[in-house]
């Protein structure tokens, strides 16, 4: 324990240190990493050890905060999500210190890496957090850390309208969960979580507070509004972070307070299964319909969170039905599918942030070729493109796997979950193929062909060792996470008994035989992928080998310019689903040339909650009478409200 | 042992099914046609041939075929047939097959987008779009079947299904076997959804995605279009043709029977048909996802 605390120590020291050493940008750039490095060195070794069975650890101190307590403990629930926030922490700051070196002289890079660092510790709090206050003050300082890391390029408008929206939708899933937290303490009127109490009847309602106010952070659709605005205005590690990260700690939340609210009804099932068909469905096709990479990448953010609550709903449902093997497959996949995302996500804004770097541009309908300006980078943005699409022999298809055998395993021995089984069914086969189909997209239209645009090389920038050594390991982790699949489920043991209160062997073999098979399978895969392709070399070695251009039709002058688009290669698929996109044309000549553009804009955001602010702002425009800006009066205000409270403690006997 | 018989047999017969649908048409044109064992002439030559590769394209131009031709083979030992075990046989094993399918398309387009092609682009882009919606199809028709037969795994589905069970609920597993007809049929791009033979780049779906491709490439890549054909044939016979109680042998037999009256039905239906309008196919796929959907609803009774 002491050691954790010890790396949140010097997370938190060294985020100060980049930030006194602001005036010299190359120093704050070393110092700020090199604590991500240490700090989550540091903490991963509890971390993992509690992660593999280890019993938890727990400290308590007072504190002079009302209901406050500094308690914090680690559990093996705790220790999967604080392995996955200090494995990044480690990762990204190696990638940080190279992303941020050309903005060493234009921007305060010891403000972003003391965000940086803060964020961390904030998150690592979170999740150890065992007292409402703390865990409230924590999800606090994580929310305004992220803001000012999202509002890195302050001066452009889009990225000040991103954290602005963030900043409206964050607090009001803190404001449903401070009434979370107030319902479960006032029994026992503490705010530890061990001595929560759910007063009788409320259990219903507290499990709706619970979706909405985690579901905001997490990017349940139609919560999710922030997340494709917010994710791509910031850095690409902190890109990284947040959206494989952070919207963790809403799925770390919900599942704490879920354990504490006893027994599940089978809606509550139902409910998660419908949101998850939802978020996965809607996001990977707005995801589908855009051609900016880093928006692209959080909006299938909205649709991986979705696989993780039809895990979770799974998991609920069999809670309810008494299944243990429905239980343990679904919250096994959601857990695995938590860390898996982690890691393809992560993969890929960092590629994103490459590309970025390289080209200066996040338009990928400017881009083609890279693969041949960038082989390393491309493999591995391939490889995360395979595995976010839920293709075997990579770690997405292993808890997508999980999560089907689960709805399986229903549909094949209950009745009452035959229809959300085959929902659930339904929706993964539908996210798998549009998943697929869109990062086919992004990846094909990026790094493969030819460049589509002239580009400015003024944006160029280096891409150094620093940069690609991360992307390497995570791309390493998605194949070793395909083959490792029944260890991976073996070691999540001790965290689903935090969930399930069940111990794993209650299931016997009917989920590890399957994932044992998956896994040779993978492996075999493999070999004789390797094996074809070296038939291949030798029956071509005597050949003659030609090279010509791509078959033409015969037609004189091919220009990169006639290559299928990321607009037009998903034009058939969007197609489809324009009642729900809503993608607008625009086109319009201009001075000779045509130009024709797509343009899919999140409805939920304008046509929904743009509305409803409005309205709101409309009907509450009166009380800005109050707010007029003078001093004097604003401490009567407070004289009155000071006086008014005496008065009515007074009262009270 | 004889499991790994099981995935030679198919390696061996697999080209064939495409010699007796290109056999059939002929017949029906009034023409000789090419002979029955013309795929295996065609692999045989083109592995012989050097290639020629598009300055554009790059390794993985090269790894699509390769990857294709992995995953059937491989997708071969979870595929039960002639009633028998095949090599690897677990509880969702139905969610593997499918997925492996899908990991061949993903390279497949991602080989196609390579070159940089218009066409191929095309082709990449109505692929993913028909495969996309066939898939839901696939998996929503093996749900009922799971449902039905009270497991995830292709052996236990196939080894319930007999006579008596056609007798008992006929109409869940005729729904079923008609999705499979149409996801086969779109799998293998055949008419009415797509057609192998055209020469027409623009009408073309799978075909025009593999233009490029030469040499020991094509090879592997007409390879494993049969061997896809097979695999989906399989799904289908193990379904229509229910074998139980037959000894090795005239077990094979019957199969490889059911396999070729399967390849002349496709051929009858090429003969007789033309492809639909493109923008038709979805609407067709669509049908299959509501037939797969009610031969569910019908299970879960």
């Amino acid at each position: 324990m002491s050691l954790l605390i010890a790396s949140l120590i010097v997370l938190l020291l060294t985020g100060a240190a980049a930030l006194f050493t602001n005036s010299r940008p190359s120093m704050a750039n070393r110092i700020g990493p090199f604590g991500c490095v240490l700090g989550g060195a540091m903490g991963i070794v509890p971390t993992i050890m509690v992660f593999f069975g280890s019993p938890a650890l727990s400290f308590k101190a007072n504190w002079n905060i009302p209901y406050g307590n500094f308690f914090i403990e680690l559990d093996a629930l705790t220790a999967l999500f604080l392995l996955i926030i200090f494995f990044f922490s480690i990762l990204l700051a190696f990638y940080g210190s190279g992303y941020l070196k050309p903005y060493l002289k234009t921007r305060s890079i010891g403000t972003s890496w003391f965000f940086f660092n803060i964020l961390i510790v904030s998150m690592a709090l979170v999740v150890l957090a065992r007292n409402a206050m703390l865990f409230l003050i924590a999800w606090e300082i994580m929310a305004l850390s992220s803001f000012f890391l999202v509002t890195f390029e302050d001066e452009k408008e889009s990225v000040r309208r991103a954290g602005w929206i963030y900043l409206v939708a964050t607090h009001i899933g803190t404001a449903l969960l401070l009434l979370l937290f107030i319902y479960l303490g006032k029994e026992d009127g503490a705010m530890d979580f061990d001595r929560f109490k759910v007063p009788v009847g409320m259990a219903n309602m507290l499990f709706i507070l619970a979706v909405l106010g985690f579901g905001s952070k997490a990017g349940f659709m139609p919560l999710h509004v922030w997340l494709p605005e917010a994710h791509p205005a910031a850095p690409s590690h902190v890109s990284a972070l947040m959206s494989g990260v952070m919207i963790k700690t809403g799925i770390y939340g919900f599942l704490r307070i879920v354990t504490m609210l006893g027994g599940p009804p089978q809606w509550w099932g139902i409910v998660l299964i419908i949101i998850g068909v939802t978020s996965g469905i809607g996001g990977i096709l707005f995801a589908l319909a855009q051609h900016d990479s880093k928006r692209l990448l959080a909006l299938s953010s909205v649709e991986n969170i979705g696989i993780i609550a039809l895990g979770i709903g799974l998991g609920l449902l069999g809670q309810s039905l008494n299944s243990p093997v429905m239980t343990f497959a679904g919250y096994g996949g959601a857990l695995l599918h938590v860390l898996n995302h982690a890691v393809f996500k992560g993969l890929l804004f960092l590629g994103a942030g490459v590309v970025f770097s390289a080209t200066g541009t996040r338009e990928i309908d400017e881009l083609g070729g890279l693969m041949k300006r960038m082989p390393a980078v491309g493999t591995t943005f391939l490889i995360g493109a395979t595995a976010i699409s839920g293709l075997p022999p990579l770690n997405g298809f292993v808890s997508e796997f999980l999560i089907y055998l689960s709805a399986f395993s229903g549909l094949t021995s209950w009745n009452a979950a035959a229809v959300p089984a085959l929902i659930t069914i339904l929706g993964l086969a539908l996210i798998g193929g549009l998943a697929s189909a869109c990062f086919a997209k992004i990846f094909g239209v990026m790094f493969l062909g030819t460049r589509r645009q002239k580009y400015d090389s003024t944006h160029e920038h280096p891409v150094g060792f620093m940069m690609k050594l991360p992307m390497y390991v995570l791309a390493a982790l998605c194949v070793a996470g395909g083959i490792l699949g029944p260890w991976m489920m073996k070691s999540m043991e001790s965290a689903l008994a935090v969930l399930t209160k069940l111990p794993m062997q209650t299931i016997g073999d009917y989920v590890s035989t399957p994932l044992l098979y998956v896994a040779g399978v993978n492996i075999t895969l493999l070999a004789v992928i390797g094996l074809l392709a070296i038939l291949r070399k030798r029956l071509l070695r005597t050949k003659t080998i030609g090279t010509a251009v791509t078959w033409d039709c015969g037609y004189a002058y091919p220009t990169s310019r006639m290559q299928y688009t990321a607009s037009s290669f998903t034009q058939p698929l969007c197609g489809s689903f324009q009642f729900f996109l809503r993608t607008k044309n625009h086109h319009h000549e201009a001075s000779g040339t045509a130009v024709f553009a797509t343009e899919t804009r999140d409805w939920f955001l304008d046509g929904i909650f743009k509305r409803m602010f409005l309205w709101f702002d409309h009907r509450l425009s009166f009380f800005r009478r109050i707010q007029h800006g003078r001093i004097q009066l604003y401490i009567l205000y407070i004289v009155i409200t000071l006086l008014a409270l005496v008065l009515w403690k007074m009262r009270l006997p | 042992m004889i499991q790994f018989f099981h995935i030679l047999f198919a390696i061996t017969f697999a080209p064939l099914l495409i010699g007796v649908i290109n056999k059939t048409k002929a017949l029906f044109a009034g023409r000789r046609g090419p002979p029955l064992l013309q795929t295996y002439f065609d692999i045989l030559k083109l592995l012989r041939k050097g290639a020629v590769y598009s300055e554009t394209t790059t390794a993985l131009f090269k790894l699509g075929p390769i990857v294709g031709l992995a995953v059937t083979v491989v997708a071969l030992a979870v595929l039960p047939f002639a009633s028998s075990k095949p090599l690897l046989t677990f509880q969702g094993d139905i969610l593997l097959l499918a997925y492996l399918l899908g990991l061949a398309r993903f390279f497949t387009v991602i080989a196609a987008l390579d070159t940089g092609s218009s066409l191929e682009g095309m082709g990449a882009s109505r692929e993913v779009q028909f495969s996309t919606i066939a898939e839901v199809a696939l998996l929503i028709g093996l749900a009922a079947l799971a449902r039905k037969c009270g497991s995830a795994s292709l052996f236990d589905i196939f080894s319930a299904i007999s006579g008596q069970a056609w007798q008992q609920s006929g109409a869940l597993l005729g729904l079923v076997g008609a999705t499979l007809l149409i996801v086969y049929l779109t799998e293998n791009a055949r008419i009415p959804i797509d057609d192998p033979n055209t020469h027409l780049e623009l009408t073309m779906i799978h075909e025009v995605m593999v233009l490029d491709h030469s040499g020991p490439d094509l090879a592997m890549i007409s390879y494993a279009s049969a061997l896809k054909l097979w695999i989906f044939g399989t799904l289908l016979i193990n379904l229509l043709v229910p074998i139980h109680g037959l000894r090795f042998l005239p077990a094979h037999v019957v199969f490889l029977i059911g396999m070729i009256g399967l390849a002349v039905i496709v051929g009858v239906i090429e003969s007789c048909m033309a492809r639909l309008k493109l923008l038709q196919v979805p609407d067709l796929l669509l049908g299959a996802v509501g037939l797969s959907t009610l031969a569910f609803f019908i299970s879960a009774r």
